[in-house]
């Protein structure tokens, strides 16, 4: 017998054995994941406190590997006879006979990892202090500017336990608080009306509010909604873009980060596959994902399958050096997994996903990267994005956007997408930039499970990308 | 599983449970579902799930509060009344806000639910994903890969319970087939995915699914970036009812009565072509998104949207239609674990009168059939109505197929898409995703490429 996991539902004895059970007579693998989750949601819309909603979600998901089969059952019901049910369940799937608990048996050991630090539960703050957030930012979008015509704001704090065993001997846990804030405003203008948004969100507690100004956020909101009113449609064509730092770590997620996922590579499905060691990208480009930044949106402890998250350099200088792994690809490579195994909850089988997905810093001044571009786009805001990881085509959102000419920054122009090659845009970056930053909170959606995922860039330049906007 | 009835009974006893002047409702589900996914002629993932769900709304002087829960276990459900009645006290108090009210209004009874789902061994299951992926890898020699091919269905009971009234329960099963064939290009490898979904293994159209995956994935090979420049749009009934999805967004209550939509006080005017009739029609049992109560418990009946691109009305649930002054048009849209928002059941258009797709095609000068459009979330700002999606398909010149092209957008907006639709086919379709439409064209759209 090993020592208990701390926090957690299930006790040691009855985790070995769903696994023994689970593994059967003749599996290579078994694992059960176990997650709690507790959410509250808090949302003001057209001037008043709408809702409060809180969420309580708790079960396990037993995996059992079996040759090229993956037997997956997921269950609500966390006690004993709930567990061993699924456990059968998750066997048979997998084409095994569930053992019957006699024979030699499955142990596990507790392998602690730290979690990560929260200096204020949210659970433990009172409601009014959340609503009264809500408040301020609602009043300060609204005194902002007459032309704001509607306010939405919201505030969500979830607190996530998880357990994850194996019939690798592993047992470890994890205790993943985030905590987001977001406002969105409507303004009102001859053109008609255009919206503008912000949002914060950590891998912290309530502290977040001890550095972020919710009044700041809210007039940032409002003034990107009140400055599209003025804005003229974007180009058509191919024109340079510069990119701002932080939000625009989304290009990097799409253009090259999902094909550097292994699942997708071994499948080949990525125009990535068979090219490592290769040059993939302009010599200034290198990428890291990083699921161990503190506070950041991506972070975590372990991964879902139990593996403490790792920063790992993707693009190294240009060259690609390592794709993303989770358990299952790096067991059937014979390697280890790069702590990218991630899943939405209990009920999804595990697969690779990025953490925190960011290129690292250059030494251009970030004026002078502006300051060549004679007739092209500035983006200082990108929205979410979605890429066919074969072909490499991407596009994404701007939804703060304006035109570049003759070296400096002019209109405003209204919303379009851009549109790339995964391959292309990254051998075009042609400056890089010394103000590296973190965007917002993401969520990243693959085989329809989301997880939450953090992005970074520092200004950037790509030397043609296609703008699709409506202006000839 | 548990029963509708025994569901409706657990919904019930919380109902009973209000105090005086307070308005309880409670939605709770069961389901069992299974999805295997094959990869190569073998199990990749065989999944067996049960799911349960419920949640507390709780109304008091005009405040709600809401708590939900994963789990239908005594000890959970027990928490959530008072977590729920709790919630409420932060929320500021509505005059509009309360439950739905029978209306008077009797429900169309129908089920989608197949007995012949039970019977459906595992061994069948695994057999349709295995076929289908064999069937797209031998239909075309330039087919390199399948990503996955995959089946699921499930098997849903749901009641809702509340304390004016309402007392429903129904059960629903679902069958659905995906896949996402590869073909190689050069460097690159161009995808085609397709999908087929209906109340059970024999409804689905496999030979659809598979001619569909293989038909994009090889028709893209090849392609590349078009020059810039107006053109018109040529779109099938599945890319049709993504952009009608959007548009019925945009006429939804809450979007109207909190001023975020560019149609808000254009009831009665003209903001499409007259080529354009849309309706939200959920007792038309043939379509997959047909129900006869809506989330709130109301009974589902036919709302117009829009007549010869005359804007007739917005679809409402409780709150947003008392907002608006009229009347619950029984749109709202929920599971058991969120809150109703209004939204159409069977967003449906009738068929136009020219004809085939391929007579579409013959009919366009300088256009792009279109294969897929990508973007959704981040490219229509349904509040401008500023829209920018990437697209590829292939070229039309004087009504013929020409080269295929990819990595380039289409823009303009939601308003002058619904004016500039020209052409309306007559092959109006059902769809997996619950809308009913036909093919139809769409002029002067903005494409950027070189």
């Amino acid at each position: 017998m090993t020592p208990d996991a701390p926090t957690l539902l299930i006790d040691t004895d009855l985790i070995e054995r769903v696994l023994t059970t689970a593994r059967g007579d003749g599996a290579e693998f078994a694992e059960i994941f176990v997650e709690d989750v507790r959410s509250e949601g808090i949302t003001l819309d057209d001037g008043r406190i709408e809702n409060l909603a809180t969420s309580r979600d708790r079960g396990a998901g037993i995996r059992v590997l079996a040759g090229s089969k993956t037997g997956f059952a997921h269950t609500s019901d966390l006690t004993e006879s709930g567990l061993l049910a699924a456990a059968r369940a998750a066997a048979e799937s997998a084409r095994i006979t569930p053992a019957s608990l006699d024979g030699e048996r499955i142990e596990v050991r507790f392998q602690p990892v730290e979690a990560a630090a929260i200096a204020r539960r949210p659970e433990s703050v009172d409601t009014d202090a959340k609503v009264a957030l809500l408040r301020r930012a609602n009043d300060a979008a609204r005194a902002h500017h007459d032309a704001i015509t509607q306010v939405s704001a919201s505030y969500a704090d979830t607190r996530r336990r998880i357990l994850v065993a194996n019939s690798d001997g592993l047992l470890a846990t994890d205790d993943q608080t985030r905590t987001r804030f977001a406002v969105n405003c409507v303004a009102t203008g001859d053109t008609g009306l255009q919206t503008g948004s912000e949002s914060v969100g950590n891998t912290v507690g309530f502290e977040l509010f001890d550095t972020v100004d919710v009044d700041r956020l809210a007039t940032e909101a409002a003034d990107r909604a009140i400055t599209k009113l003025a804005a003229r449609p974007a180009p058509s064509g191919t024109l340079p873009v510069v990119i701002g730092p932080g939000s625009g770590g989304v290009l990097f997620h799409e253009a090259c980060g999902h094909g550097l996922e292994a699942d997708l590579v071994a499948k080949g499905a990525s125009v990535f596959a068979g090219r490592l060691g290769e040059l993939v990208a302009s010599p200034l480009v290198t990428l890291i994902d990083d699921g161990t930044m503190p506070g950041e949106w991506g972070n975590v402890a372990i991964d879902d399958e139990g593996q403490p998250a790792a920063r790992n350099v993707l693009i190294e200088n240009g060259v690609l050096v390592n794709y993303m792994w989770d358990a299952q690809r790096a067991r059937t490579e014979g390697r280890e997994s790069s702590g990218n195994g991630r899943r939405q909850s209990y009920r999804h089988l595990p697969m690779v996903r990025m953490t925190n997905t960011y290129l690292a810093g250059g030494t251009s001044d970030p004026a002078d990267i502006i300051a060549g571009v004679d007739y092209g786009v500035y983006v200082a805001r990108l929205g979410g994005g979605q890429v066919d990881t074969g072909s490499g085509d991407f596009v994404f959102g701007m939804t703060e956007a304006y035109l570049i000419e003759n070296g400096e920054i002019t209109s405003p122009l209204r919303e379009g997408q851009l549109i790339g090659n995964g391959p292309k845009v990254l051998q075009l970056i042609d400056a890089v930039g010394n103000d590296f930053g973190m965007g917002g909170p993401g969520t990243c959606g693959k085989d329809g499970q989301g997880v939450p995922v953090g992005d970074g860039v520092p200004t950037l330049r790509v030397k043609e990308m296609t703008i699709g906007g409506t202006a000839a | 599983m548990s029963s509708p009835a025994a569901l409706l009974d657990l919904s019930q006893s919380l109902v009973d449970r209000a105090r005086p002047g307070e308005q309880i409702e409670v939605a709770t589900s069961h389901s069992t579902s299974t999805t295997v996914r094959a990869y190569r002629q073998e199990v990749e993932s065989f999944t067996t799930a049960t799911s349960a769900a419920i949640g507390v709304r709780v109304i008091d002087g005009g405040r709600v509060g809401y708590a939900s829960a994963g789990s239908l276990d005594r000890e959970v459900i027990d928490e959530l009344l008072e977590q729920a009645r709790s919630n409420a006290r932060f929320a500021e108090p509505d005059e509009h806000v309360g439950l739905a009210e029978p209306d008077g209004v009797e429900p169309t009874l129908f089920e989608r639910f197949s007995e012949a789902l039970a019977d459906v061994t595992s061994d069948e299951k695994i057999a349709i994903a295995f076929e289908v992926e064999r069937r797209v890898r031998a239909a075309d020699a330039r087919i390199t890969g399948v990503r996955t091919a995959a089946y699921g269905d499930s098997t849903v009971a749901f009641a809702l319970a509340s304390t004016t009234g309402i007392a429903f329960a129904e059960r629903a099963t679902s069958a659905s087939v995906s896949v996402h064939a590869l073909a190689a290009d050069g460097d690159r490898t161009m995808s085609g995915g397709a999908g087929d979904a209906a109340a059970d293994p024999a409804g689905l159209d496999l030979d659809g699914v598979v001619e569909r995956a293989v038909r994009q994935a090889v028709d893209l090979i090849g392609a590349s970036k078009p020059k810039s420049g107006p053109v018109s749009l040529v779109l099938d009934p599945r890319v049709s009812s993504s952009i009608l999805g959007v548009i019925a967004g945009t006429l939804t209550g809450g979007r109207i009565v909190k001023g975020r939509s560019p149609f808000i006080d254009r009831v009665g005017e003209l903001i499409a072509s007259p080529l354009l009739t849309l309706s939200d029609d959920p007792l038309d049992r043939d379509a997959l998104g047909a129900t006869s109560h809506d989330g709130e418990g109301l009974a589902c009946r036919p709302v117009r949207l829009i007549t010869n691109g005359v804007l007739d009305g917005f679809l409402f649930d409780a709150y947003t239609a008392r907002r608006f002054g009229t009347a619950s048009t029984a749109s709202a849209q929920r599971g058991a674990r969120s809150l109703p928002s209004p939204g159409a059941h069977v967003l449906s258009m009738p068929a136009g009168a020219s004809g085939s797709l391929d007579d579409l095609i013959a009919g366009v000068d300088h256009g792009i059939y279109v294969f897929g459009l990508a973007g959704f979330h981040s490219g229509i700002n349904p509040v401008s109505g500023d829209l920018s999606l990437g697209v590829d398909g292939r070229m039309i010149r004087n009504g013929v197929l020409a080269e295929p092209i990819s990595e380039a957008t289409v823009g303009s907006t939601l308003q002058r898409m619904l004016l500039g639709i020209t052409h309306v086919g007559s092959d109006r379709t059902y769809l997996p995703g619950g809308t009913v439409c036909p093919s139809m064209v769409i002029g002067d759209v903005m494409l950027s490429g070189d």
